[in-house]
């Protein structure tokens, strides 16, 4: 794997007293796709929330260290936070279809960015509806409600959303927890896709998931990075006892 | 030594004595609103609507009252509304809570306490006297305004809280700033309880007395302008019937509010509905 596109270096974060993330130190790959797994509470989606700051919404939040993208700390004065986070599309634990259409929704981004022509909207939102395998699905009815779509649907358009916004990353946070088997199976088949064109961190709680996905897993443990390889290594021969310990259903 | 009592009974009589207090409330409303439309409706015609009152009331419509209600509701509820669904979103969005929300929202509590003609006394002092606007419309409404505002914040507050909180995190994940989030996703969630609030502000100030009568005075004259002091419905019944004029014209105004109000509120919650059956 070549050059690493995200950078931690000795990254804490804080909630008021309570201390999320340890010193972490961590770095992903360009087009690679970084799974986390960990049990609750052990920082994963506080890292994810970091990176493109949906946590400065949490009063009494604040962080320590660097945390880089493409060199560029994304705690700098300077940054743009909506610049920095159309780069970085999230998807959260359940899916959360804004109550639009389903044209609307995948839209969103690039409305509030001021696209405004039509024409150029629709070819968006097909294009990125085919990119979800969602288009054949729903094409007929892109102006009904968006909340009217099955769990494992309302995901994938919530996939679309994000690719609207022509991401460079795409950050997973615990996407098929509320989703059936099958659902599950076509999210995991775009991910692989999308490994060509993006750069992807999938925070699961489901650590088959990231055996089956991820090319390379990191484990956290109450906030602290306790080790990251590649997935086969850390699934077959992880070098500490707690990652195995997790691994094998011992705890968490 | 303990009574035993039966839990089917105990659930029968229960049953029955709740059943009793939901009847009799029910059973008052549509006493008071039979009541007025028995008294008022033989007065109503045509006429009684589309003229203005003539010899103080005792004869003629009652159009220039419904003009002036309908303008001094109007004008509360444009003044209102904005300047108090804007304090919410402030106390709600652009604030963290801290002492300075918790006065705030404790003030405007206080406010929502404070008798009518209260309003009135001010409204007097401030904007016919002081501001020198006279008795008129414009008085009145902006008394009014700041009667409701506390109902109009205080209703949007709980509805902009309402709105989960993982609308605003999608939001600002796909690179929505602060304001395109609160307009795109937050208010148009917010609205159907927001224009509960309103309706609730509007429902007060047509049926306001107090506090008109201190403000936009009492002419029986069509009002022409932000200007001109006008007579509200329920003034006009109000002073039928205190000063014996017509008790048959006073239940006929009262029968026309009550329409009125209905009104209102079944336009507002069809709108409504069509709104939110949209998108749910």
């Amino acid at each position: 794997m070549d050059k690493a596109s995200i950078r931690a270096k000795g990254f804490s974060h804080f909630f008021g007293g309570v201390q999320a993330l340890k010193n972490l130190n961590l770095e992903v790959f360009t087009n690679e796709i970084l799974g986390i797994i960990g049990p609750a509470g052990s920082g994963k989606s506080t890292f994810l929330r970091a990176l493109n700051r949906l946590n400065d919404l949490i009063p009494g939040s604040r962080s320590e260290g660097r945390l880089e993208i493409d060199g560029e700390d994304v705690n700098a004065p300077g940054t743009s936070v909506v610049e920095l986070r159309r780069r970085l599309g999230m998807v959260f634990a359940t899916p959360v279809p804004l109550p639009r259409s389903i044209f609307e929704n995948v839209a969103f981004g690039a409305r509030l960015a001021g696209e405004r022509s039509r024409a150029g909207l629709a070819e968006l939102v097909a294009d990125c509806l085919k990119k979800t395998a969602l288009w054949e699905e729903v094409r007929d009815r892109l102006d009904s409600s968006a909340l009217k779509l099955s769990g494992g649907q309302q995901q994938r358009l919530c996939l679309a959303r994000i690719l609207a916004l022509k991401p460079e990353f795409i950050l997973l946070d615990e996407p098929t927890s509320g989703l059936d088997p099958i659902s599950t199976m076509k999210i995991e088949e775009k991910l692989r896709e999308f490994r060509a064109e993006y750069t992807v961190i999938l925070v699961t709680n489901n650590t088959k998931q990231a055996a089956r996905v991820a090319d390379r897993t990191a484990f956290f443990l109450n906030g602290e990075l306790i080790e990251v390889d590649s997935t086969a290594q850390v699934f077959s021969a992880p070098s500490d006892p707690r990652t195995n310990d997790y691994i094998s259903g011992k705890f968490g | 030594m303990k009574i035993r009592v039966d839990p089917r009974v105990e659930q029968q009589l229960v049953k029955a004595v709740l059943w009793l207090f939901t009847g009799l409330t029910v059973f008052i409303l549509f006493f008071i609103i039979i009541y007025i439309l028995r008294k008022g409706l033989p007065v109503i015609s045509l006429g009684f609507i589309t003229r203005n009152p003539a010899e103080m009331g005792k004869a003629g419509g009652i159009f220039s009252t419904i003009v002036g209600t309908v303008a001094l509701t109007l004008l509360a509820v444009l003044i209102a509304s904005p300047l108090g669904v804007g304090s919410a979103i402030y106390l709600t969005e652009y604030t963290r809570e801290t002492w300075v929300t918790r006065v705030i929202r404790f003030g405007s509590e206080c406010l929502a306490g404070i008798p009518s003609i209260i309003f009135g006394l001010f409204g007097f002092i401030l904007f016919v006297a002081k501001l020198g606007l006279g008795w008129s419309l414009l008085s009145g409404g902006l008394t009014l305004a700041f009667m409701i505002l506390p109902t109009i914040i205080r209703t949007s507050e709980e509805a902009i809280r309402s709105v989960p909180q993982t609308y605003r995190e999608v939001s600002f994940s796909l690179g929505g700033t602060k304001w395109q989030t609160v307009t795109r996703v937050v208010l148009p969630s917010a609205l159907p309880g927001i224009a509960t609030g309103v309706i609730l502000g509007i429902g007060r100030s047509i049926g306001e007395t107090a506090a008109v009568i201190f403000t936009a005075g009492s002419s029986l004259h069509l009002p022409t302008s932000l200007f001109s002091s006008s007579r509200t419905m329920s003034v006009h019944f109000y002073i039928l019937a205190r000063e014996g004029i017509s008790m048959a014209n006073a239940y006929g105004t009262a029968a026309i509010l009550m329409i009125v109000i209905l009104a209102i509120n079944l336009a507002a919650y069809g709108l409504m509905n069509r709104f939110v059956r949209k998108y749910r």
